[in-house]
């Protein structure tokens, strides 16, 4: 990959989403539509035990008795959940052994990503878990972390290899009934990936997964579940692109951490679905339910999100600090431009004593869009001595735009300290003309300082993906000024 | 190189400048003196292209090419650099990362590939030491935090890295400690060459002790009311403006 920040800014003048293009691949799907059957059909395509059949199952009911929830200072048309198709696959083929085995179509579509699996393979050190559409396609360098004890592969895969794992810990961060999408993700969810890092083993590389919504009208359910084991250490990074569409789609996604005592688990990601054209027709409607529960004492759990994409985006990484002297931390940035709606933050619940945790966010507006700060800090009386430090700035460009800020803070105990910050801000004529004077353009400069303004929270990320963060900021920010 | 005919400009239907007429010759340097507020920024501001400022009438030409039609960073990177007044700040840009683009926004102008990094940093190393540069401020954000010297000292190492043809230093002196001073005037004597020239902007007759101008104008109420050699600089800091007033009337 090319890592020159000025190759990157010179992309920025290159127009419309880059990474919208559609890989033709046969489709093995579910019928239209949701119903027990659906479910069934995706849990015996699946192989599933019976009991994950009946936590779907358990999901669904209770999701027919739930409402969407409308809280969000969000808008969209109404979302038709019978017109979804709940699963799709590539078609079953056999055990692939190396890339030469892997549809040639889909190698192309990874090498117009930028991230064919067989530079990654030789030159980044990183695992890559490439999901297409819901089932995970390959799975690279899965015997180094092997030897370690460490798992990474699909959600399914999972299922079928560690179930005892999966069964212990899945929905019990985000129980099933936790939220409208969550349960409909508890439901149907398609696959995703698994992560399980042993007693004491720190993970030597990055694991990074790499996402692409693929199907017309083809909701994406993912479902990740991620485990660090007493004193482990895993730093893990999901990314994705999607290509252009005219119709909405819906994305409801699970995440869920376990960190276990002395654990830390690092999880990054860079957002990039497809938002929409610049009028505001399709793109994808994002509802992800992402928590953490620091469960042991002193662990560590560390959300960073740069938040490029969507039409909507409806996202609270959270962290549940259980344990004693645990750390949670969010960092993020949400750029909207054109019409894109974000209503994103996070929520850091201190249950036990001395916890601390930060919320570092900025906020980049431009065109007609719409981004909003939402958090919750709270303070139980058990978490005496804890504090929260929480930064949330926005940037706007332009004057169509908006920015929100909801910050709620409950303590319940004496002891603790919760800091809130807030700025809004604007780039200034001076501060582009000072630019333009030195041979910057416009579009440049505007690319310098978001990401100037963002580098708080885009060094929080690993190098590789630093640096796509700092190019999806500049990309998906053009035209927003001139 | 640069021609500057009747230039009439205003702001806001406010005449600021009213006729100003300037010949910059290959080589030269100009030192521009007037009182405060007779438009000496705002004529460094048009010829580097300031959109809120409206020209009403004259032109600039510019190695031949009429100036009032290019874009600011056209005109940048065709040479023109602006030594600001009061640089701004950019927080989070690190000068490196901001003169690497600067740098290569103008290579690409020009048709050229990016500079290879350790061409660049070496470049900037180079610079530094000239102008005796602290290392550490070049990893710091663009003039976020910096003192009033250590920003005209900044504006100077950019002149220096991207090596204009036609460089406006507007009151580069002021906030400068006598040393900075010194060195900042060295470096600029370093980058004289017989096919670039300088506009100073100066109040003050000591700058130009360290750069000797060939030519001193006199702004007052947005027009050049006298040109002269540097003697004119000595007699305007021993008189002051009432003299030129005076013999106005
Ligand atoms: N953005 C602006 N809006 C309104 N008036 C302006 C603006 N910029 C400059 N002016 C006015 O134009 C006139 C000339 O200003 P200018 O900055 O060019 O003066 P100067 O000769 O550089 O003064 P100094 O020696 O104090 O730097 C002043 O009266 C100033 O108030
Ligand atoms: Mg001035």
């Amino acid at each position: 990959m090319d890592k020159d920040p000025n190759n990157i800014l010179e992309e920025v003048t290159q127009g419309e989403y880059k990474y919208g293009f559609y890989t033709d691949i046969e489709m093995d799907q579910a019928p239209r539509g949701l119903s027990e059957d659906t479910i069934r059909f995706i849990s015996a395509k699946k192989n599933e035990p019976e009991w994950l059949l009946q936590f779907r199952l358990d999901a669904y009911r209770k999701w027919l008795g739930m409402t969407e929830p409308s809280w969000a200072h969000l808008h969209h048309p109404p979302i038709d959940y019978q017109d979804i198709i709940y699963y799709a696959a590539p078609k079953k083929k056999k055990e692939l052994e190396s890339l030469d085995e892997v549809d040639p179509e889909l190698i192309a579509t990874f090498n117009k990503l930028g991230i064919s699996l067989e530079e990654q393979k030789r030159l980044s050190g990183v695992a890559v878990d490439a999901v297409i559409d819901s089932v995970s396609v390959k799975t690279t360098f899965s015997e180094t972390l092997e030897k370690q004890g460490i798992i990474f592969c699909s959600f399914s895969e999972a299922v079928q290899k560690v179930p005892d794992l999966v069964k212990q810990y899945l929905g019990s961060v985000v129980p099933s009934d936790d939220n409208y999408f969550a349960a409909l993700n508890s439901a149907v969810f398609s696959d995703g990936s698994f992560c399980y890092i042993p007693k004491g083993v720190r993970c030597p590389i990055e694991l990074s997964t790499y996402f692409r919504i693929n199907a017309a009208n083809t909701g994406q359910f993912e479902r990740t579940l991620i485990i660090g084991d007493e004193n482990s250490y895993v730093s893990y990074m999901e990314g994705c692109t999607a290509p252009m569409r005219d119709e909405n789609q819906l994305h409801a996604a699970i995440v869920e951490i376990i960190a276990l005592k002395e654990a830390e688990v690092k999880y990054s990601t860079v957002q990039n679905w497809y938002p929409g054209n610049k009028k505001g027709e399709g793109g994808i409607y994002n509802f992800v339910t992402k928590r953490g529960i620091c469960k042991g004492n002193n662990s560590k759990i560390s959300w960073t999100q740069v938040e490029t994409g969507s039409a909507i985006t409806w996202k609270y990484p959270s962290v549940v600090l259980m344990g004693d002297n645990s750390v949670g931390e969010f960092y993020s940035v949400a750029v909207t431009n054109n019409y894109q709606q974000a209503d994103t933050g996070s929520k850091m619940i201190h249950l036990g004593k001395n916890t601390r945790s930060t919320i570092v966010s900025k906020g980049i507006s431009a065109g007609y869009s719409s981004n909003s700060y939402r958090g919750l800090v709270k303070m139980t009386k058990r978490a005496e001595n804890s504090r929260n430090f929480s930064q949330c700035d926005s940037l706007l460009l332009g004057d169509k735009c908006g920015a929100h800020t909801f910050p709620y803070i409950k303590t319940e105990n004496r002891t603790s300290i919760v800091e809130h910050e807030a700025t809004t801000s604007k780039i200034s004529d001076d501060q582009l003309f000072y630019c333009n004077q030195r041979g910057i353009s416009t579009e440049s400069a505007i690319g310098l300082i978001v990401n100037g303004y963002a580098r708080e929270v885009l060094k929080q990320l690993p190098m590789e993906f630093a640096v796509e963060a700092q190019k999806l900021l500049s990309i998906s920010l053009e035209g927003s000024v001139g | 190189m640069l021609s500057i005919k009747n230039l009439r400009v205003s702001i806001n239907n406010k005449e600021i400048l009213k006729g100003v007429n300037l010949e910059v010759r290959p080589g030269e340097v100009h030192a521009i003196m007037g009182p405060n507020g007779t438009g000496k920024s705002t004529l460094a501001s048009v010829i580097s292209g300031r959109e809120i400022f409206t020209v009403d009438e004259g032109e600039i030409l510019y190695k031949g090419k009429n100036l009032l039609d290019m874009p600011v960073e056209d005109r940048a990177s065709e040479g023109i650099f602006l030594g600001f007044q009061y640089p701004v700040e950019i927080p989070g840009v690190s000068i490196t990362n901001f003169m690497r683009t600067a740098v290569n926004e103008q290579r690409k102008y020009h048709g050229l590939d990016p500079m290879p990094a350790n061409e660049f940093l070496a470049k900037m190393e180079e610079k530094k030491k000239m102008l005796e540069i602290h290392a550490k401020l070049a990893n710091r954000s663009v003039n976020e935090g910096f003192s009033g010297g250590e920003k005209k000292k900044n504006e100077i190492f950019q002149m220096a890295m991207l090596e204009p043809s036609l460089a406006i230093l507007d009151e580069t002196d002021s906030g400068l400690d006598i040393d900075a001073l010194k060195i900042v005037a060295s470096g600029v004597n370093k980058l004289r060459r017989p096919d670039n020239a300088f506009v100073v902007i100066t109040h003050y007759q000591r700058l130009l002790e360290y750069i000797v101008p060939d030519i001193v104008h006199v702004l007052f109420d947005g027009r050049i009311v006298r040109s002269g050699g540097k003697e004119l600089a000595i007699e305007l800091e021993e008189k002051g403006y009432e003299w030129i007033k005076a013999e106005l009337v």
